[in-house]
């Protein structure tokens, strides 16, 4: 129930999760699903849709405590956890600055953001209310403020969800360039392969309900080198070992 | 308007402007609406003149007259201090209460009937039982009226609370917001439109409770004014102070409760 202690890498051990049915039966979500993020690492959950990765990622922020089993935070991830939810859940009644500056502790709140903005092509649009906001540029506040609080953890649930395809690749090309100037571990939720072959350095593949590992595919190769070529042979290789 | 060398421009299409005169005509209308009451006022009053319906001129006389000798002033100063203060005692605690019961689920189902009790205790019986047991004096006088406010208070709220987004909460939590953060940030204003609504209703429910607090057991204020008149049938000074009065509350309308709810939904406002 509780995090299993500190250590350096993001380590989950979820013995059960189990829900009441709105009939009474009990649906066992998660069964015995394990897996480590070493520190400073991009890693994915990738499964099937409703197979339980939302639901991992919310125990894992502290929203769901009811579950058996448990997980320990990189070190020092007191009030350093940011999250990128699948809408931008920013508060409509907040300018964008007013939004990143509220997830700062009171005594970082002065902080310099202008970089920050700068990186996301956020400048001009600071001081705009939320609903002003495109959807794409909503999302890219909503990094801005995971960014902001400098995180020891970042987790991101299928944060490019209904975007069009060009925006959502400047987003995905945004986030790995400000993730490689600002080095965080990160997990990221989501049932999209080529994203997931696209970002990360390692893919923990669900399997579906009750969900537990099914198995880890390592994206060695420097994201410089991931072109369309090396992609496809990449995507390959991953359905050889996890068939869909 | 038009430039000269434009050569057969098409007619603008003029958003703004008529859009000026659209909101300046409301307040015509209003004007002519409430200069046509006045005539039909001193037409009856010309028609079947008699002592207990005095024509305008009359009733502006006495309001002139008794503004200038600082009588009315000083009756309206009290009431509205009573107005004011149960006003403020009565939409925090019911504030509270409702922000209280809206976000849990066993203490409602307990406290739901007591709600629905006071809710349906009349005005009157709340303020002869105040009077009764407290004595007649000032705290007796606010916490009737308050109390009386409270209830509607605790639903208008209760519903905002039940309604609040889980989203933002779950945000909050994320980013460990701190409770003061997340009253400030995230709670009130999802509640702004339910205060706008409880205080709407509370000011014009108050106003009228406190003229019977007076009535029954003050020795000031509009509504002992309003009594004192009544047993001497003087009905020009009875609608001298019932004018002056409903003035002074369209003002803090326009001045106080407009001004105030546009600048807490300015973010609503801009189109996307």
């Amino acid at each position: 129930m509780q995090p299993v202690g500190a250590a350096d890498p993001l380590r989950v051990d979820i013995a059960r999760k189990a829900f009441l049915s709105a009939e009474g039966e009990t649906l066992t979500a998660l069964e015995n699903l394990a897996f480590e993020v070493r520190r400073g690492e991009f890693a994915c959950l990738f499964g099937p849709s409703g197979c339980g990765k939302t639901t991992t990622l919310r125990i894992l922020l502290g929203l769901d405590r009811d579950f058996e089993g448990g997980y320990a935070l990189p070190e020092g991830s007191e009030g350093r956890v940011a999250a990128v939810f699948q809408e931008p859940t920013l508060l409509p009644w907040r300018t964008v600055e007013q939004n990143v500056r509220l997830a700062l502790p009171a005594a970082r709140r002065s902080l310099d953001l202008d970089d920050l903005f700068s990186a996301l092509g956020l400048s001009a649009t600071r001081n705009l209310f939320p609903d002003e906001l495109s959807l794409g540029l909503a999302r890219r506040a909503a990094l801005a403020r995971a960014f902001a609080i400098e995180p020891t953890v970042l987790f991101l649930d299928e944060p490019f969800v209904s975007l069009d395809v060009a925006t959502a690749n400047r987003l995905r090309h945004l986030l790995i360039d400000l993730w490689s100037s600002r080095p965080t571990t990160v997990l990221m939720v989501t049932h999209d392969i080529d994203e997931a072959l696209n970002l990360s350095d390692r893919i923990v593949v669900l399997s579906p309900r009750p969900a537990h590992v099914a198995g880890i595919f390592d994206v060695r190769l420097p994201r410089q080198y991931r072109g369309p070529q090396v992609m496809s042979d990449l995507k390959r290789s991953f359905r050889q070992k996890f068939p869909p | 308007m038009s430039g000269g060398e434009a050569p057969a421009a098409a007619p603008l299409k003029r958003g703004r402007r008529a859009g000026r005169v659209a909101e300046l005509s409301p307040a015509l209308t209003a004007a002519a609406s409430l200069a046509a009451l006045l005539a039909l006022w001193a037409l009856a009053a010309a028609l079947w003149p008699s002592r207990t319906l005095p024509p305008p001129a009359a009733v502006w006389a006495v309001l002139v007259r008794d503004t200038l000798s600082g009588e009315i002033p000083f009756h309206l100063a009290m009431t509205l201090g009573r107005v004011a203060a149960s006003f403020v005692i009565a939409m925090a605690i019911g504030a509270a209460l409702g922000i209280f019961l809206g976000t849990h689920r066993r203490a409602d189902r307990f406290f739901n009937p007591w709600v629905i009790l006071f809710l349906n205790v009349p005005a009157l019986v709340v303020i002869v039982l105040a009077y009764i047991w407290f004595g007649l004096n000032e705290l007796a006088a606010v916490g009737a009226v308050a109390v009386n406010k409270i209830p509607n208070v605790v639903v208008t709220l209760r519903e905002g609370a039940r309604a609040l987004d889980p989203r933002y909460t779950e945000m909050a939590a994320v980013y460990r917001l701190t409770a003061v953060d997340r009253l400030r940030h995230v709670t009130l204003p999802q509640l702004q439109p339910y205060f706008a609504a409880a205080s709407r209703s509370g000011i014009s429910l108050i106003w009228k409770i406190v003229l019977v607090v007076e009535l029954l057991g003050r020795p000031n204020g509009v509504g002992f004014q309003i009594y004192t008149y009544f047993q001497l049938f003087d009905v020009a000074a009875i609608l001298a102070y019932t004018l002056a009065f409903v003035s002074i509350m369209l003002l803090i309308e326009l001045l106080l409760v407009q001004p105030f709810e546009r600048r807490a939904t300015r973010w609503r406002r801009r189109p996307a």
